[in-house]
């Protein structure tokens, strides 16, 4: 593994060990390339995959602010406060 | 799901996350018992404001110590609690020109994840893949919290 240089001055060289370090990092985050054999992917698949997986993310949080809005107005202040306990404890 | 180096940040990401999400929901709650909040614009901007409430907390859960809540801070909310922790994030919004150098084989995809991550258009690729793969676990940790709020408010 290549020393870290910091990247506090703009100007610092961005070695490739570097970017090679961080790509791997960005595998082993999304899912889809986790189970694939790593080696075999190529850094701009890595950035493709992810790009894919934080557009489904947006768009899970879109869905789920949908549902809870939903779910909010129709539900009153007790069972509100009930299941919201219950879901923190049940983790 | 818990890999045994990540299990503190991720906790304590999550629990922060959700404490704070829970308080907006509810503060939200109490301002909208309006009979008018049920109609069909009433409940879309009631989603946007969640929306919103859920990239914010998230976003105030993790503090200034990334770029990328940083960036989300500073556009949606002004009542953000500015944590002054310096000390490794040393990569600050620049607001001078910055020359970016684009290796030659990401370009695309670079550009692409740019617009996706909060202030991504103004890092280093360096910076710019730190900051997405911080993102993407706050964004998954988020994305478990409302599931399992939205499950649990349907039973």
């Amino acid at each position: 593994m290549s020393s870290r240089r910091s990247t506090q001055s703009g100007t610092s060289r961005i070695t490739d060990d570097q970017i090679i370090e961080l790509v791997s990092k960005l595998r082993q985050l999304v899912p889809e390339i986790r189970n694939r054999r790593s080696d075999k992917v190529p850094a701009s698949k890595v950035l493709q995959e992810t790009c894919n997986y934080i557009r489904s993310l947006h768009r899970e949080v879109d869905d789920l602010s949908e549902r809870l809005s939903q779910l909010l107005a129709t539900i009153d202040a007790d069972s509100a406060e009930a299941s919201i306990i219950r879901s923190l404890i049940a983790q | 799901m818990i890999s045994k180096g990540a299990t503190w940040n991720s906790n304590s990401c999550r629990i922060k996350f959700a404490r704070r999400f829970v308080s907006a929901l509810l503060h939200m709650r109490n301002r909208n018992t309006r009979p008018g909040s049920l109609t069909i614009e009433g409940v879309r901007t009631h989603t946007q404001r969640i929306k919103i409430a859920a990239y914010l907390s998230m976003a105030q859960a993790v503090g200034s110590r990334r770029a990328w809540s940083r960036a989300v801070l500073s556009k949606h909310g002004s009542r953000a609690r500015r944590h002054s922790r310096m000390g490794r994030s040393s990569v600050g919004l620049k607001k001078t020109r910055v020359i970016r150098s684009y290796p030659p084989g990401e370009l695309g995809q670079a550009k692409k994840l740019r617009q996706l991550v909060p202030g991504g258009k103004t890092m280093d690729m360096c910076s710019l893949l730190e900051e997405t793969a911080h993102y993407i676990k706050c964004l998954a940790t988020q994305v478990k919290v409302m599931q399992t709020l939205a499950d649990n408010f349907s039973k």
